[in-house]
């Protein structure tokens, strides 16, 4: 009698309760079972108030419990074959099961909109809860907060320091997980690469200007940092993610400082000199890092060697793929008549460019 | 005070009085009265709004009224004038026309929005649109710096005109990146001041970089 009744009750006193959880149902089921006799009106009532009534059945008949859920189009069309049902039973003067599921669905008929909007309620409260929850863990920009917990004096003498190779490599040099610094290099970077496309007319085609600066400035930045930190970790290197990132942003510094005065002045030998000696002072020192936290000749050579090669190669490459008015200039320079300006950079005005120029070339003929 | 150690009320006096509270009819009222207003007057209000915001923008005090009645409008007329202006200064100008206002308005509002988050993270006290709201107002110098640059640029592309182009812009960007600094700054830790002002730096030299080097064909 319990395991029908309950079985009964569970799967029409579910529709109200369904989301409640399972203790309502059975503790609906279990009130639906002792209440056989209630009539149709009382139904509801009976539903929301049997969840205080204790000690059902422990075992909910999950095929019983049908997922009209808020569809009040399923519950009319159940409804529609019940009341036949009933129709068909009443003839018969049977109170089974079947009349007393139909009893309750006749009478919760009224408020079948009510429960079905209740239903749709609960469940838009629960995504909500979820969407949010996961919104607060995964978008919370307070991640990476403690990485930008950085004083200006700090943040200076990184920059000063990631031009000074560490002699000491046989203890582990202490890197700073701070991503502040890097970002803000990472950013000047773009802004020189943008101030060196404009002046050497470089033409994008298919893009922005922009957005080639940032994605090739964060592409290597991100990019080149997760390679190393693979090879890292295929070379057993003591280094985290962060420190990889911070490790190759300071390096950067260099780079920004070599393309800021070069852009400028235009000279092939000024650029070669800075590029060994700016960029071989930070390589070195990231080198020296590395090799101070990896074991093993050839692991330390395998880090070193990659390191070394992106990041000359990468000031290599931002200098003269982006840069073509070298050529143009020196030529401006050396013939009695200057040429029309097509190749010269075309907003910083012909006398500007040729008095930096001119002085450069004095500098370096008196040295 | 002995005089007023003493206020009980006395047991056979009945108290009496009004227990209903006049129901607040002011809001339900003054929502039906912007509903129901000529759209001159929500226009209106708004441009005024604006205007105003414009004003605190060329004469940065210390008011707190950019960041609490922050709106983007002006950003977003600011940064379209100027996108506009902008266009038009490149080589082949039928190939570039396109990528060169979007380029500023996504320079704009990419860098903004960096800023912004920036800001957050080392330890700001400011919203996320109030700030959107005060770096978009304070491009307004720039723009006015873009205007004249072009004026300069309709008598001739000379010497002079540079000269005086980088001058007025110079001018324009110290006065933007100055009136922003002093809205934001002061939401930051004291220390952590030249932090938060190196990235407004950047941002409004990468612009005024823009006006500066462009040149009409």
């Amino acid at each position: 009698m319990a395991a029908p009744g309950a079985a009964g009750g569970g799967r029409s006193g579910a529709s109200a309760a369904e989301w409640g959880g399972f203790e309502d149902n059975m503790q609906v089921g279990s009130g639906r079972g002792r209440r056989r006799a209630a009539g149709p009106g009382r139904v509801s009532a009976d539903a929301v108030s049997a969840p205080a009534q204790g000690g059902g059945s422990a075992v909910i008949d999950m095929e019983n419990m049908d997922d009209t859920s808020g569809s009040s189009f399923e519950d009319m069309g159940e409804m529609h074959q019940r009341m036949k049902e009933e129709e068909e039973e009443e003839a018969d003067g049977e109170a089974g099961a079947g009349e007393e599921e139909d009893g309750e669905f006749l009478g919760m008929k009224g408020l079948r909109g009510q429960l079905g909007r209740q239903v749709a309620d609960q469940m838009w409260q629960v995504g909500k809860r979820q969407a949010s929850r996961a919104f607060s863990l995964y978008a919370n920009i307070d991640i990476l907060r403690p990485y930008f917990d950085v004083e200006p004096v700090q943040v200076r003498a990184r920059l000063l320091e990631s031009m000074i190779p560490v002699k000491m490599i046989n203890f582990p040099q202490k890197i700073a997980g701070e991503l502040y610094g890097p970002l803000m290099l990472v950013f000047t970077l773009v802004a020189i690469l943008l101030h060196g496309m404009k002046t050497s007319d470089t033409i994008i085609r298919e893009g922005t200007l922009m957005g080639t600066a940032i994605g090739t400035c964060f592409g290597y930045w991100l990019g080149v940092s997760s390679f190393m930190y693979f090879l890292a970790y295929l070379c057993n290197a003591q280094i985290t993610m962060v420190q990889m990132l911070s490790l190759l942003g300071y390096g950067l510094f260099g780079h920004c400082i070599t393309l800021f005065v070069t852009y400028n002045i235009h000279f092939h030998s000024l650029f070669y000199i800075f590029w060994l000696v700016v960029g071989g002072l930070s390589t070195l020192r990231m080198v020296a890092v590395l090799v101070s936290r990896t074991v093993g000749h050839t692991q330390r050579l395998i880090l070193c060697g990659t390191l070394a090669a992106l990041h000359m190669l990468f000031l290599l490459y931002l200098h003269f793929a982006y840069h073509k008015v070298v050529e143009g200039i020196l030529d401006t320079l050396e013939g009695p008549n200057m040429p029309p300006f097509q190749r010269v950079a075309r907003d910083i005005p012909v006398v500007s460019n040729a008095v930096l120029n001119t002085t450069a070339k004095a500098i370096a003929l008196t040295l | 005070f002995p005089g007023l150690a003493d206020v009980s009320i006395a047991q056979d006096i009945p108290v009496e009085g009004e227990i209903t509270v006049p129901v607040g009819s002011q809001s339900p009222d003054e929502d039906y009265s912007t509903l129901d207003e000529p759209v001159k007057d929500t226009i209106m209000r708004d441009l005024k709004a604006v205007g105003k915001k414009f004003v605190h923008v060329m004469y940065p005090r210390k008011s707190s009224a950019l960041l609490r009645d922050w709106d983007l409008w002006g950003p977003l007329v600011l940064c379209v004038s100027l996108a506009l202006m902008l266009q038009g200064g490149s080589a082949d100008s039928k190939d570039d026309g396109g990528p060169q206002f979007a380029e500023v308005f996504v320079i704009i509002w990419f860098g903004a929005v960096v800023i912004t988050l920036n800001s957050k993270l080392l330890g700001g006290t400011i919203s996320f649109f109030q700030s959107l709201c005060v770096l978009g107002y304070c491009v307004l110098p720039l723009t006015v710096a873009m205007l004249v640059c072009r004026l300069v640029l309709l008598a001739g592309a000379g010497t002079v005109s540079f000269i005086i182009r980088l001058i007025v812009v110079g001018a324009m960007f110290g006065w933007s990146t100055l009136a922003s600094t002093a809205f934001l700054a002061d939401s930051q830790p004291p220390n952590r001041k030249a932090l938060v002002v190196y990235p407004i730096f950047l941002f409004y030299f990468v612009i005024s970089w823009m006006i500066l080097t462009f040149t009409p064909q």
